[in-house]
């Protein structure tokens, strides 16, 4: 798994790509703090993610919560259909704005 | 970072590279702690104990980690291992001890067993997907997060008196393919019902047993269709903390906890509480002859009732009992409901044979069973409903005498068979009718009509359908010679056996199936309703269903169209019976005024006003409940009259007189077609003849006085 960090102005966008599960979510975790460290308005792209563990389901969640407490956004774009399947079932999906592309995102970031 | 914590969180000892130390004694189980994972089990007898580490699924263990002497304390074995990957893993243990069967020891170290206290199970995480038969460790346990974003969501509190319970099956509700939905079978499918439950006016769901089991269990062909039988109702626990992964979505993936508490969630959302059935009576272990999982190879006489031979006694008929009263189980159960209730957010259980949970070690019946004692006092289940099936198999019948500590009610088996002989047509049941519409106070005069849960149709027995469509059982298809499943249904065909076109009889059979259903509704006590009643459902006179997973338990979705009048009728009965509090007193009905309304709080009434037959040979009952004393007086209602007639003619019912100048308006008439059987709230008709009802032959009629 890989993580990479771009700041769009106001922006952060997390663009991970590769499996998220126990071994790698604590880096994925480590990463998407960063990113709320430095932004409210946040677009995590999943778009290059394949599989998403239950761990990495919950790191999601405290992005969410984190950035919420904060009055914040977070927008998670090209979710693959089995993972929005699974967040479904499992009700994380409740929580998330899911988007196609990353600009679509950034639009609706910088509308709020 | 979060070793830092404590100053102990750092590894002692390294074996196979894998680094561990002392752990905690409390609490049992497997638990995250900083960089790693508590363990903790115990056994009275055990000599020896090591860890067995699996990768999720591998054939083989990555480690075997004997616990050091100095891991113990008392009989407990506790060790923090580092550096585990908790989702990935899958662990149990080998215990050594002594072989006596006689003496009732059956150690065996060639055995990995799976943790009695594993909040998820791994083996069986796709519904009869078929297992490898030859894996070393068959059912293994598994951590869960156990954090989920419950939000604001908390256990509804309804008061019991007004809760309508629907009992359901978890797969047989939605694998029907006439359901229509994404994951047939699954919580996640239930979910997607949750439209329907509303619309039926049920505010209560009464889950068979979610408690991981293996529906492999005993199976065989089936001498008639040639298909599989298995363990469909799961009346067979292999785990009790946790959830049977084969009723999830996503249970391949290891997340039907976040599943199922999704969907509980969901359900407390709509106003809908959530009831588990839960068997603590026994094990999916079986008796000396069945395979060792767990309970039986880490503690056999701590866990198992035992005959002085070694033997498990029978109390369930299922091959052990789960010696309940033994102090270390009855903590095992408590610490398991206290789990289900605060992690789960459970609003109720219901405990299957739970007589047996009043047995003690030898399987005397106890006058003060600490478990049940334990359970009625305990802080955390204290708002929590709690449901006892009040026999067990071995002939303990506790139906009305049942250890309640003002806090159990009980599944009412003599109101069943009441109102069954009284529908089909039997003598001499006036007096047991009476009792029935009240909540039986005779059988619990000092616990109120709340301890009675009412129930004419459940899982196990006739389909409400079957009372009216066999007169005998037909359990060919279950593989038993149709000696299997009980011979008291109570039941009549209403003139032919089974399936017919003669639209009189079918005519009669929905009638009949309206009369139970507005009786049900009319009771004073807790009604609950089997899944599928409400559109007619069959299961072709089978009265024991247990092991087919096939249409005699998937609910068919085309019976709503098919039986439209009874699915209409039960979801008015049901908001009838919410919209009037009269029906839903806490306490027992008193037979006098205490309100000055001019009218006691309940009356009977027969043919004549006034003047009901409780004779041998009458099949007529009527009663009034007077508006003003609903919920003791506290709240004003209608008036309510109930014209029940189980004669075959029609007979004309005298109707006592309103005071102050109020009528009388139609709520319910089976005798009538669909469309004139019920009426919405406010839109009841006035009655022409205020002064005599003509009531059809086995027919039920309802007024509201106003």
């Amino acid at each position: 798994m890989k993580v990479t960090l771009t700041d769009r102005e106001e922006i952060t966008v997390v663009e991970v790509s590769g499996d998220i599960d126990s071994k790698t979510a604590p880096e994925f975790e480590r990463n998407a703090k960063l990113a709320t460290e430095k932004s409210l308005k946040i677009a995590i792209d999943l778009t290059d993610v394949e599989f998403m563990s239950s761990a990495g389901l919950r790191v999601l969640l405290m992005v969410y919560r984190n950035i919420k407490s904060q009055n914040g956004k977070v927008i998670l774009v090209g979710v693959s259909e089995e993972i929005q399947d699974v967040m479904s079932t499992t009700g994380f999906i409740n929580f998330f704005k899911i988007v196609e592309k990353v600009d679509e995102a950034i639009v609706i970031l910088k509308q709020d | 970072m979060a070793t830092d914590i404590r100053i102990d969180y750092y590894p002692t000892h390294e074996q196979q590279g894998i680094k561990f130390r002392r752990g905690h004694a409390l609490p049992f189980g497997a638990t995250m702690v900083p960089n790693g994972i508590n363990f903790s089990i115990y056994s009275s007898e055990a000599i020896d104990c090591t860890l067995v580490l699996f990768e999720r699924g591998e054939d083989a263990p990555f480690a075997e980690i004997r616990f050091p002497e100095e891991f113990r304390t008392g009989n407990v074995y506790s060790m923090i291992v580092f550096d585990l990957d908790y989702e990935r893993l899958e662990y149990g243990y080998r215990m050594d001890g002594p072989f006596k069967p006689e003496l009732g020891s059956r150690f065996d170290k060639s055995i990995i067993l799976s943790d009695p206290y594993a909040k998820a199970i791994g083996g069986r995480d796709s519904w009869l997907a078929t297992p490898n038969w030859d894996n070393i460790y068959p059912y293994r346990s598994r951590l869960v997060f156990e954090d989920f974003d419950w939000e604001n969501d908390h256990p509804l509190e309804t008061p019991i008196e007004d809760l309508v319970i629907y009992e359901m099956h978890v797969r047989g509700f939605t694998k029907h393919p006439s359901a229509e939905v994404k994951n047939p079978g699954t919580f996640a499918a239930i979910r997607s019902k949750i439209a329907y439950l509303k619309d039926l006016g049920i505010n209560c769901v009464e889950l068979m047993p979610i408690y991981e089991f293996d529906e492999w269990e005993n199976s065989k062909e089936n001498p008639v269709t040639g298909g599989l039988i298995v363990n469909f109702w799961g009346y067979s626990t292999v785990n009790f903390f946790s959830p049977k992964a084969g009723y999830a979505a996503t249970g391949k993936f290891g997340m039907q906890v976040d599943e199922l508490k999704t969907l509980i969630k969901e359900l407390h959302k709509n106003g809908i509480e959530v009831m588990l059935d839960v068997v603590f009576n026994h094990t999916a272990e079986g008796d000396h002859r069945g395979h060792t999982i767990s309970f039986r190879g880490i503690d056999n006489k701590t866990y198992y009732m035992l005959t002085p031979e070694g033997y498990y006694f029978n109390f369930s008929g299922t091959g052990n009992t789960l010696n309940c009263n033994n102090p270390v189980v009855r903590n095992m159960v408590l610490d398991c409901l206290r789990y289900w209730a605060a992690d789960y957010h459970i609003d109720g259980f219901r405990f299957d044979l739970a007589a047996i949970l009043g047995r003690d070690q030898n399987g005397a019946p106890l006058s003060n069973p600490p478990l049940l004692e334990s359970l009625a006092y305990d802080p955390i289940l204290a708002k929590c409903k709690l449901v006892a099936e009040a026999w067990d198999a071995g002939g303990l019948y506790q139906v009305g005498s049942f250890p309640a500590y003002g806090r159990w009610a009980e599944w009412n088996g003599k109101y069943r068979d009441s109102i069954r002989k009284f529908l089909k047509g039997d003598e001499g049941l006036i007096g047991e009718i009476a009792q029935c519409i009240q909540g039986w106070p005779d059988l619990y005069q000092y616990r109120g009509p709340t301890a009675s849960i009412n129930f004419i149709s459940c899982h196990d027995g006739f389909t409400l359908y079957d009372i009216f469509a066999y007169n005998e059982k037909h359990n060919e298809a279950n593989g038993e010679n149709n000696n299997d499943g009980g011979n008291d249904n109570h039941s009549w065909n209403c003139g032919v056996e089974g399936e017919t076109d003669d639209e009189l009889i079918n005519k009669l059979r929905h009638k009949q199936i309206k009369n139970a259903l507005s009786i049900l509704m009319v009771s004073q006590g807790v009604p609950m309703i089997l899944s599928g009643d409400e559109v007619g459902v069959t299961k072709y006179g089978n009265n024991n269903t247990y092991c087919h997973d096939n249409e005699l338990n998937w609910l068919d979705w085309g019976l709503l169209d098919k039986n439209s009048d009874i699915y209409y009728f039960t979801q008015r009965i049901t908001r009838f019976r919410r919209a009037h509090p009269v029906l839903r007193s806490r306490t027992h009905l008193q037979h006098r005024d205490y309100v000055g309304s001019g009218s006691p709080d309940i009356s009977f009434h027969g043919t004549q006003a006034w003047s009901p037959d409780f004779s041998s040979s009458s099949r007529c009952l009527a009663f009034m409940l007077d508006g003003a004393h609903a919920k003791t007086g506290t709240i004003h209602d209608d008036s309510i009259y109930v014209a029940m007639n189980s004669h075959w003619d029609a007979l004309y019912y005298e109707l006592p007189k309103l005071a102050n100048g109020m009528q009388w308006y139609l709520a319910v008439n089976t005798d009538m077609p669909s469309g004139q059987d019920i009426y919405g709230i406010g839109e009841e008709p006035v009655l022409g003849d205020q002064n005599s009802f003509l009531v059809g032959g086995r027919s039920t009629v309802i007024l509201i006085g106003k």
